[in-house]
């Protein structure tokens, strides 16, 4: 079955079917690859002064200058290197803590699930951004503490969701057989049960990289993420938010977020068609 | 169908419980000292203030009482004071609140509209450019920060071209109408004022195109799905064999019946509304609970955060219970155990 899907996903990049998934894909691997080697590229120092303050794109600085002369070119590339890691941290951590007690609570069930899936709901009537700024502003800004508050409010999606695939695999018969040939309860629930749950929460992780990405910046640009001169986008965007008239100091960053975002809502959508028998 | 909304119902007396004590909980672990939530540093130094605060929230007594004096204080609508305006927080937040709600609703009011039609079209041309290019709009709206396509959009209408005002309600110059529903456009006309009324909608335009932006994705793409379901029932088919124009099957026939489905994006765009509001209002200084909450979290200010973070999730709480009763009111077939 995994092997079915992977067939597929891997045939239909290749007969360019899925463009949408490709297109993606190619735009995060530019990121990630950007992320990776930024030290090596010439470019100017993301934090020193290398130009007149506030200058609009030129050729000796495509992006214009901030504030301070900074090149702001320079300052959305390093920027990869704080929004991406931070995305993939908090989404795994999500997914592992949501993950392990969304299947304690589908698969033992009894008290202990029950108190799970009620700190489940708690947690989801908050929206969002306000559970994360609440969060975040008691621990105090911060990227780290940013990224803590992403995963409190992150994980309970993934535990409803695994709890709800281990609950319907859980009732297959292959589980039973296994069950019937003596096997313990935390091998039937990792060999058996879990293998089986991963579909949609690839979906949900993928989609989710770009929601991470954006509220990361989102509250950066609060001033509850990132602090200064940290080139982060959120922050750099809160920069040009206070000098309103000099455009560029913004644009870099913006558009920045929007690729990174576009890119995961591609794949994550394309993936979702691939992998998701419903949507067909 | 009752069954089930009775048991919504009952439910959410225990959420709101643990939305307070999630939020008592957030206070007293702020730098792991419950006072630093409730004071600011120079007022710690004054030994005087100190006692009153501790006696006032209970905060010389085990945590079990103190929890108690929360609740009760939260029952009487004291959500503390703020650190920054020195007001109680729930008064803040109640004279700010209509700023907010005419924002969102206009919001949401083009949201849905530009969302049903993008729907609407690109169900009747899927596959074909009018679907993609529906697609590709909703995309860009839900990748895009808002509080950078609300920086660009100014800079580009109001600052280049001078289409649209800048950022606030009203221009400076002019004075807020006399507050009868504190929605200014409406107070406006009430008091027959046609220069405040229209400048106060033209300062709706771009904060409410840009928030209604983020939530045209889901809209468009909730009602697509729907109407193609639809338009494979018997009584479209039929419709058209009488002879139907098509504006008139799709309007008339298909989307009447698309539209009950799509009733749930109204608590489920909530949350996104929410989230946009926050930062849209920040950009454009929107004077609404999303700057205040903005301005609170950035000045540190613990009873204005929770307390907005309370009311923010009783919000929340409301418009997703009144969505599932419209659904369940909108479409009798509904019978959910």
């Amino acid at each position: 079955m995994i092997n079915a899907h992977r067939l597929r996903l891997s045939t239909a990049i290749f007969k360019g079917a899925a463009l949408p998934v490709t297109l993606g894909l190619a735009v995060i691997a530019l990121w990630v690859f950007t992320m990776l080697t930024i030290p090596l590229w010439p470019l100017d120092a993301p934090l020193d002064m290398v130009g007149r303050r506030l200058q609009p794109p030129s050729a000796a600085h495509w992006f214009g200058t901030d504030a301070l002369g900074r090149d702001v070119l320079s300052r959305t590339l390093h920027g990869a290197q704080f929004s991406i890691p931070i995305a993939i941290v908090v989404v795994f951590a999500a997914v592992i803590i949501g993950g392990a007690l969304g299947a304690i609570s589908g698969f033992f069930g009894g008290l202990i699930g029950a108190a799970i899936m009620r700190l489940v709901d708690v947690t989801l009537a908050f929206p969002p951004i306000l559970l994360a700024m609440a969060v975040a502003a008691s621990l105090g800004p911060g990227l780290e503490n940013a990224a803590i508050a992403m995963v409190v409010v992150w994980w309970p999606l993934y535990a409803r969701l695994v709890r709800a695939q281990v609950l319907e695999v859980r009732e297959r018969e292959h589980v039973e057989a296994a069950v019937a040939a003596g096997a313990g309860p935390m091998r039937v629930l990792c060999l058996h049960i879990l293998p089986l749950c991963w579909t949609p929460v690839l979906v949900n992780a993928t989609m989710d990289f770009g929601q991470v990405v954006l509220l990361a910046a989102s509250l950066s640009f609060i001033g509850l993420g990132a602090t200064p001169p940290t080139p982060e986008w959120g922050a750099m965007i809160a920069d040009g938010a206070k000098h309103f008239y000099h455009w560029w100091i913004a644009f870099g960053p913006g558009m920045a977020i929007f690729a990174v975002v576009v890119g995961f809502n591609f794949v994550g959508d394309g993936l979702r068609d691939l992998l998701d028998p419903r949507t067909e | 169908m009752t069954h089930y909304l009775l048991r919504r119902l009952l439910a959410m007396p225990f959420l709101l419980l643990g939305v307070v004590t999630m939020a008592f909980l957030l206070g007293n672990f702020v730098k792991g000292d419950p006072l630093a939530s409730l004071l600011t540093d120079r007022q710690m130094d004054n030994p005087m203030v100190v006692a009153a605060v501790k006696a006032r929230w209970g905060l010389d007594k085990p945590i079990p009482q103190r929890y108690a004096i929360y609740i009760r204080n939260l029952a009487q609508g004291d959500l503390g004071v703020s650190f920054r305006t020195k007001r109680p927080v729930l008064r803040d937040l109640l004279d700010r609140l209509p700023a907010t709600l005419e924002l969102v609703l206009c919001a949401m009011t083009f949201g849905s509209l530009v969302g049903t039609a993008l729907g609407v079209a690109a169900a009747h041309w899927r596959n074909r450019l009018a679907d993609h290019g529906a697609r590709l709009v909703a995309l860009i709206g839900s990748s895009v920060p808002v509080f950078w396509s609300g920086l660009i959009a100014l800079y580009v209408f109001s600052v280049q071209f001078s289409w649209l005002p800048g950022p606030g309600r009203l221009d400076p110059a002019l004075r807020p109408p006399e507050t009868v529903t504190g929605f200014y456009t409406i107070d406006a006309l009430i008091a027959g004022d046609w220069v405040i009324f229209q400048n106060a909608l033209a300062h709706l335009v771009l904060p409410s195109v840009m928030l209604g932006w983020a939530v045209l994705g889901i809209i468009s793409r909730m009602v697509r799905a729907t109407m193609l379901d639809v338009m494979q029932e018997d009584y479209i088919i039929t419709a058209k064999a009488k002879g139907a124009g098509t504006l008139r099957v799709l309007l008339r026939h298909a989307l009447r019946n698309a539209m009950v489905p799509a009733l749930t994006i109204i608590g489920f765009s909530f949350a996104y509304l929410i989230t946009g509001a926050i930062l849209t209002e920040t950009v454009f200084s929107w004077p609404g609970v999303g700057s205040y909450a903005v301005d609170a979290a950035r000045s540190l200010d613990h009873p204005a955060i929770i307390g907005v973070t309370i009311v923010g999730a009783l919000a929340f709480l409301l418009a997703n219970l009144l969505t599932d009763i419209a659904y369940v009111f909108a479409n009798p077939r509904i019978r959910l155990e």
